[in-house]
């Protein structure tokens, strides 16, 4: 059995308004972590002092395509990777405009921690209110919001007080009580309180940025969720070594597996046992969520691709799901149009059975009288599906109760859904 | 029992397991692009991992320059006839005997753009669908935004306003007649990453990773390997010295470091202490900040 004593990886998303300092923020991170090689350096240095700046510009590290640093804007998620001798830290770097709803959607959709920005001379702003929304409908574990430009605001603590109420306002709802928030302080600019005690405003008590998330706790109840392995793959060697080898490969969804257990195959709902859980050439005892593994069982049943393996909850196949979908293409969403669904791995065509309501993301409103969905629109909709899938709901089981939208004649994923 | 020491993110391992058979599940003809290069033997240990005990279920595709290292030949012979692997090997020589790209000229003459034409080339002869890559998104800022599944049009295009948004670990491979997708199952690693797994996994890399004389020449403050393949002034004076290369590309656009870390070791000491990132010695990427970029357009893998 190996024992791997793991280094963890913590992802974030980041998320802010045009202007409010997000890609400084992250250059300060990497700059203070000495993320960043001389190289990369020296050639900002050189593009700051191209553009008659007097100091140097952290944000150009992370504005990569010709087209941002054109414009001085960031256009898509970028990736952004540093390491502490704690842990690995992987930032999907999302843009702020308005029009760019689904990458925020698609940042959050991976990450541990969320962390919102905002300008301590706006606070919050039409933005914070959707960045929220966001967060709390992709359940992110944990949101940090960071108050950056303390400087221009003379690191005042009654303003930094007065946007923590203000949020704590806007937050002043059932549907937001399950979310856990932390509120820095910072000046991205002048690396006040992101890896360093903060000089300037010792009335501070909280940690500091790094400190906050290298003590986050990720995934702490992950083995607590119902167990769900999707079947990637069917490995059957037919080597004379592996004659009758039959292993389901795949990734553990949620929850745990371990050899012995007594599982059912979804959809055929056959009962089995598990024989052994192999890693490479190693055999574990045990598979922890998001590991790769390939199982076998102790009884020849049939299992093919995008059947899954589970412990309990056989009424988890459904051929109906309501949800709330994310609409990201230019053309709408329209009742009664048919997709392709992929669930997972598992894949089946649907067919829009209604439209019930689209959310005002930034006043956390329903408008009951939609007949599409737009680019950037989030709703709920009904769908009906020509064959079943295996789907937990998303507030209870986070990895195992989404789906993406595939547009059937452009192949593009045009929409994420969130099973209700 | 393998008691790893810790240092890499086993989850990475784990994320790119499952790329991998995503690829052989929704693909009909894959490939894995080999250059001889850390990264793409990473990439073999990872897809060998995905499908044990069963083989493979695509072959390598070499795009030779014929600028390579011999080194780096000789070692991906060697790797290929251990796991019995298929390798195909295409050569650039025969794009430019087919006077479908032309060599280029002067002191900085270089293979590396013209790869772009062979590779595109055999993916299109041998219809391969999907091509995997050792690419991480750490190398360069125009990789930072490539996506796990990179969707190429006819002419192996990659347009940055037009990628599929990536939810979750769901991978959305279909695609319309013509087009064909680049698969990075190390998007996520960074350098130290790599160096971390090929450590604790104790894999065989080439030997010109490790420390050893060479016969080199100095250029721009950085130090060139001598080869046939390069052009020499007459005042650029060569001689020898111990060095290692941190990354592997052409002899013709691969600087190499001073270096005496003979060891995995101490090359990761080295790594965790140097100043200069991992393409600050790839001269292919200095020709003008977009170099990325503008190479990824046209095809670049």
């Amino acid at each position: 059995m190996a024992i791997s004593n793991n280094k963890e990886v913590l992802r974030i998303a980041t998320a802010g308004s045009v202007d409010d300092g997000k890609s400084t923020l992250i250059g300060r991170l990497l700059f203070d972590t000495n993320s960043i090689a001389t190289d990369k350096l020296l050639a900002i240095e050189e593009s700051s002092r191209r553009k008659g700046l007097e100091y140097v510009d952290l944000s150009l590290l992370t504005d990569g395509l010709v087209a941002e640093r054109e414009q001085g804007i960031t256009i898509d998620v970028a990736h952004i990777y540093f390491s502490t001798p704690k842990r690995k830290f992987i930032i999907a770097d999302t843009p702020g405009h308005v029009e760019y709803t689904r990458n925020m959607v698609t940042g959050a959709s991976n990450a541990d921690v969320s962390i919102v920005l905002v300008d301590a001379r706006n606070g919050l702003v039409e933005q914070t209110h959707r960045h929220l929304y966001i967060s709390h409908l992709l359940k992110v574990p944990r949101v940090i919001v960071c108050v950056n430009k303390m400087d221009l605001v003379d690191y005042s603590q009654d303003r930094f007080n007065e946007i923590v109420s203000d949020f704590k306002r806007l937050l002043d709802s059932e549907e937001f009580m399950d979310i856990e928030i932390d509120f820095i302080p910072v000046s991205s600019l002048h690396g006040e309180n992101i890896a360093n005690e903060p000089k300037k405003m010792d009335w501070f008590e909280g940690q500091n940025l790094l400190d906050t998330l290298e003590s986050i706790e990720v995934g702490k109840d992950d083995d607590k969720a119902p167990s769900r392995f999707p079947v990637q793959y069917v490995i059957r060697p037919k080597s004379e070594q592996y004659h009758d080898f039959r292993g389901y490969a795949g990734k553990v969804a949620s929850g745990s597996f371990k050899v012995g257990d007594e599982v059912s195959i979804l959809p055929s709902g056959l009962r089995s046992r598990i024989k052994s859980i192999n890693q490479f050439d190693e055999q574990l005892i045990n598979a922890r969520p998001k590991q790769s593994v390939t199982i076998t069982l102790e009884d020849d049943v049939d299992v093919s691709r995008g059947d899954m393996i589970v412990k309990s909850g056989n009424d988890i196949t459904t051929k109906n799901l309501n949800s709330k979908v994310c609409w990201m293409d230019a053309t709408p969403l329209v009742n009664g149009k048919t997709y392709k669904l992929q669930h997972g791995i598992n894949e089946t065509r649907v067919k829009v059975s209604s439209i019930n309501y689209k959310v005002e993301t930034s006043a956390f409103l329903k408008d009951e009288t939609v007949s599409a969905l737009t680019l950037n629109d989030i709703g709920g909709v009904s769908l009906k599906l020509s064959k079943p899938v295996f789907a937990d709901s998303y507030s209870e089981n986070r990895s195992n109760g989404s789906f993406i939208l595939i547009d059937e004649f452009t192949n593009n994923t045009v929409g994420v859904g969130f099973v209700n | 029992m393998r008691v790893f020491d810790g240092q890499f993110p086993r989850e990475l391992e784990d994320e790119a397991i499952y790329i991998i058979r995503e690829v052989a599940a929704q693909f009909e003809k894959p490939a894995i692009l080999f250059s001889g290069g850390k990264d793409s033997i990473t990439l073999v240990r990872l897809a060998q991992k995905a499908f044990y005990p069963g083989k493979i279920p695509f072959p390598l595709l070499h795009i030779d320059t014929g600028h390579n290292f011999p080194e780096t030949i000789a070692f991906r012979d060697q790797l290929v006839e251990e796991l019995g692997l298929e390798l195909i090997v295409k050569y650039v020589q025969d794009s430019i005997d087919q006077q479908k790209v032309q060599e280029e000229s002067g002191k900085y003459a270089s293979r590396n753009a013209l790869q772009t034409v062979t590779l595109l080339d055999a993916i299109e002869e041998l219809k391969f669908d999907a091509c995997l890559g050792g690419a991480r998104r750490d190398e360069e800022k125009a990789r930072a935004k490539e996506r796990i599944f990179s969707v190429r049009d006819d002419f192996g295009q990659w347009d940055a306003k037009r990628q599929r948004p990536e939810l979750f670990d769901m991978l959305n491979g279909r695609i319309n007649v013509g087009e064909n997708v680049r698969v990075f199952p190390i998007s996520n690693w960074t350098e130290i990453d790599v160096w971390n797994y090929i450590r604790e996994e104790k894999l065989q890399i080439p030997s010109i990773y490790y420390a050893h004389e060479r016969e080199i020449f100095e250029r721009d403050g950085l130090i060139w390997p001598d080869s046939p393949f390069i052009n020499k002034s007459e005042n650029e004076e060569v001689y020898k010295k111990v060095v290692r290369f941190r990354t592997v590309g052409d002899m013709t656009c691969t600087a190499a470091v001073e270096s005496v870390a003979d060891h995995i070791d101490t090359v990761i000491d080295e790594i965790l202490s140097a100043t200069i990132s991992e393409r600050g010695a790839r001269i292919d990427d200095k020709r003008s900040e977009a170099a990325m970029e503008k190479r990824k357009n046209n095809g670049y893998f």
